[in-house]
């Protein structure tokens, strides 16, 4: 079993939202011409990812998934007489949580934090037909979590691993625009090729796992015994 | 009244007429939406290690898109415009509905392979776009055929890039073994003079390199299309 931690660090990194799932391609492209508006995308997009993915955890196993309705009635339970699947379902409501949780949101923050909505304001509506704010929450059902802790770490880890990708693409296409770039590659052809680079780059943090103590202690006592076997046979 | 007067001035289009030709053709090269427009590569590069899955990705987005531009299109004076996003995602949400419960009966181990992928055509922002774009304001006809010449030029561009990984990182196409058997200790083919995969194809970031390499291709052939910075 992952630990929280463990999750939350590959969804930052080795599951990177859009190096290795090109994921919010779209507004990442579009977007990343300044820092300063990318700053505000990646903001919004933890936010929301923060807020939506957890909801639609809730949404998963207590409404669509098999036998999740058992709380209504022990029937429609997995055992039960009559049980309901209406996972086929999840699409559609996924997105109808996405679209009315940024809706919602969106006015929330107009009324309560009128600086934080002149900062993200623009981008909060275009967040609705980003990839990566479904992508989550469907990589969220298909890896079927644990807790909603752990859910939720995965959708601030994945939200801020998107921040990183658009802030860092954006600082290199500010510097890039002072280099001489094939004509025909400037622009979006060379934004795709950097891309593809800190991706790669990116891979470098594939071999990293944080594993629970208590798990480690167990790991060592194996290998320990398993030597001492060795070392007996070999007697 | 503008249609109106549109019918008076063209009284009698032929189906396939000049304007409706182009609305098929430029998609699939000057005006793609993927190099050009850069739309819907969210879903795009994931999927095209091997050409049966880009295939099958295409398929799903031909149909979603077709039927998604024709039923816009259909409704489009009905749609009030303050809450026309969240109508069009449930039409692509029913369609994407659809063609998931189709793929997982008919190919269910492609379905397994594209997994998330299929919901994400929801989000794929060329339908969105053609949505807004076109659907929204022109009759049906025409926008069956603009969704026509979106979704191809869409699916060419993932065709081959998913046959450039397939055939330099596996070795095969479709499945197929082009250059013989590498089985270690039973090669055949070129792998017995010493030809070995590039196994970096595989990996995902080589997709985006791949469109890039693409991307340049296409203009350096039409100058036209070179942005300044």
């Amino acid at each position: 079993m992952e630990s929280t931690l463990d999750i939350f660090v590959k969804a930052i990194f080795s599951e990177n939202m859009i190096f290795a799932y090109f994921l919010g391609m779209c507004s990442y492209l579009a977007v990343s011409k300044t820092v300063k508006t990318a700053v505000g995308l990646g903001a919004a997009v933890i936010f929301v990812l923060g807020i939506t993915i957890p909801i639609n955890y809730l949404l998963e196993n207590f409404v669509l998934k098999e036998g999740a309705l058992e709380w209504l009635n022990p029937a429609y339970g997995k055992s039960g007489d009559s049980t309901i699947d209406l996972s086929f379902l999840s699409f559609i409501m996924f997105i109808a949580v996405i679209a009315s949780m940024v809706q919602l949101v969106e006015m929330l923050v107009e009324k309560f934090a009128p600086a934080l909505y002149g900062a993200l304001g623009i981008f909060l509506p275009l967040i609705a037909v980003n990839c990566s704010i479904l992508g989550g929450s469907l990589f969220m059902q298909d890896r079927q979590y644990s807790t909603i802790g752990d859910a939720t770490m995965f959708g601030i880890g994945s939200g801020i691993g998107w921040f990183l990708a658009i802030v860092a693409i954006a600082a290199i296409r500010e510097k890039i625009r002072y280099s001489n770039v094939p004509p025909a590659l400037r622009g979006l052809g060379i934004t795709f090729i950097i891309t593809g680079l800190m991706g790669i780059a990116f891979m470098s943090f594939m071999g990293i796992k944080y594993v629970d103590d208590k798990a480690e202690k167990v790991e060592k006592q194996e290998v320990k015994t398993t030597q001492v076997i060795n070392v007996k046979t070999q007697k | 009244m503008s249609e109106a007067a549109e019918d008076v001035k063209k009284p009698k289009e032929p189906l396939f007429s000049k304007k409706n030709k182009k609305l098929i053709t430029d998609p699939l090269t000057d005006n793609n939406p993927i190099t050009i427009q850069v739309l819907g590569i969210c879903s795009a590069l994931a999927i095209t290690v091997q050409v049966e899955q880009a295939f099958w990705m295409s398929v799903s987005v031909i149909f979603v898109m077709v039927f998604g531009n024709l039923v816009v299109s259909l409704l489009r004076n009905l749609i009030p415009s303050r809450v026309r996003i969240i109508v069009q995602l449930v039409i692509v949400a029913s369609l994407v509905i659809i063609v998931n419960e189709l793929l997982q009966a008919f190919v269910p181990d492609v379905s397994e392979k594209l997994s998330v992928f299929v919901g994400l055509i929801i989000t794929n922002c060329i339908i969105m776009g053609r949505f807004e774009a076109f659907a929204m304001s022109n009759k049906p006809f025409p926008s069956i055929l603009d969704a026509v010449g979106n979704a191809l030029g869409y699916a060419w561009i993932l065709i081959v890039v998913a046959l450039v990984r397939e055939v330099f990182g596996s070795g095969k196409i479709w499945g197929f073994e082009i250059f013989g058997s590498n089985l270690p200790g039973e090669e055949s083919g070129i792998y017995e003079m010493g030809y070995m995969n590039n196994n970096m194809m595989i990996l995902p970031p080589m997709a985006l390199i791949v469109v890039g390499i693409i991307i340049w291709i296409q203009r350096t052939r039409n100058k036209e299309l070179v942005e300044e910075h």
